[in-house]
């Protein structure tokens, strides 16, 4: 078990696309713990996604079970090569990613997801999840992409004063 | 030996204030650091950071004939920088309501008290020049809790403004 070393902007292998997981071996779970130990090792970290420890693979963990205010969710999820296969509503909230230090941003994203995904041993799952959840599987899974949440900023005051009024009615 | 040194730039507004003023600071040797430059009213006004290797009166020597020409009043002080220390705020509250005398100091002292402190906070007036309205947007760390700003915004709708607070929470991943 070890803390694996995040890479931070302006790294440009941060922009660079990962490729598939083909091989559920060892080798592969022995990773996954690895990057789980990263993932909580960071303060306040909902997800990791492998490109952010310098392995171009198409792996994501997500874990919103252990957030300052509870909010709907599946645990921990180990997903590999996830494929988002629905999008429904739109909401703006901030994010901060560990490759890139002291900054946070507004981020549009969708409010529910349904996706599919591999666990560790191959098998695979779907999913559907909302809010918080559902905002960390799409960050992550842009990390996938070769995007940061810094290539979806909105304005810091951009539509909140609007959507509070719509809510209300 | 560098220095940190805040530039306040204010003025009438036109285009290309911004263009002109960062491209003599670049051509004169400054770094510039962060920045707020936002319209107000028809003004243009301008804080920011700027790293420069010479002393106070250096710089302002060479920003002021630009700022100048472009019809701008021009103010530096020394500051120390303490970048990468963002604070992150966790409440974010609206307010708004008819303009009156008052309308901010009575907010954000009610605020102030139950424990906000303000990093980011942008008002607006709108409306019409006979029916203004005060649009206040505040984005801070409830020091004592969120409870506490709630029970001061409460306080603070009674008297007939509308007030909003939802927490911010950030995703981090
Ligand atoms: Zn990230």
């Amino acid at each position: 078990m070890a803390v694996l070393e995040i890479l931070t902007y302006p790294d440009e292998r941060l922009k660079q696309a990962s490729r598939p997981v083909e091989n559920f071996d060892d080798e592969l779970r022995a990773f996954l713990t690895d990057l789980e130990e990263t993932m909580r090792a960071g303060p306040g970290g909902v997800g990791i996604a492998a490109p952010q420890v310098g392995r171009f693979e198409r792996i994501v963990l997500v874990d919103c079970s252990v957030t300052r205010k509870s909010v709907p969710n599946h645990g921990f999820m180990v997903l590999i090569n996830p494929e988002i296969t629905e999008w429904e509503g739109m909401k703006v909230g901030r994010e901060g990613c560990m490759s890139v230090p002291d900054y946070t941003g507004n981020v549009i994203r969708a409010e529910r997801i349904k996706f599919t995904a591999f666990d560790g041993s191959g098998e695979r799952h779907e999913y559907e999840c909302e809010g918080f959840e559902a905002r960390a599987v799409q960050h992550e899974c842009d990390h996938l992409d070769g995007m940061l949440f810094l290539d979806r900023l909105v304005s810091r005051r951009n539509d909140l004063f609007r959507r509070k009024v719509y809510q209300k009615k | 030996m560098k220095h940190w040194y805040m530039l306040t730039v204010v003025g009438r507004d036109r285009p290309g204030i911004v263009a002109h003023l960062s491209a003599a600071l670049y051509d004169g040797g400054c770094n510039l650091g962060e920045a707020s430059m936002i319209r107000l009213g028809g003004n243009f006004t301008i804080m920011l950071m700027v790293e420069f290797d010479g002393n106070k009166s250096a710089l302002t020597h060479m920003v002021e004939p630009v700022a100048e020409s472009l019809g701008l009043h021009l103010h530096v002080d020394r500051i120390e920088a303490k970048l990468h220390q963002h604070l992150e705020p966790d409440v974010r509250i609206t307010v708004y309501g008819a303009d009156r005398a008052g309308i901010v100091a009575h907010i954000t002292g009610a605020l102030a008290e139950a424990g906000l402190h303000i990093l980011d906070m942008d008002t607006s007036v709108a409306g019409t020049e006979a029916k203004p309205i005060y649009i206040m947007q505040i984005e801070g760390h409830a020091a004592e809790g969120v409870e506490a700003l709630q029970s001061a915004l409460d306080a603070v709708a009674e008297q007939g403004v509308e007030a909003q607070l939802e927490t911010i929470d950030t995703m981090i991943g």
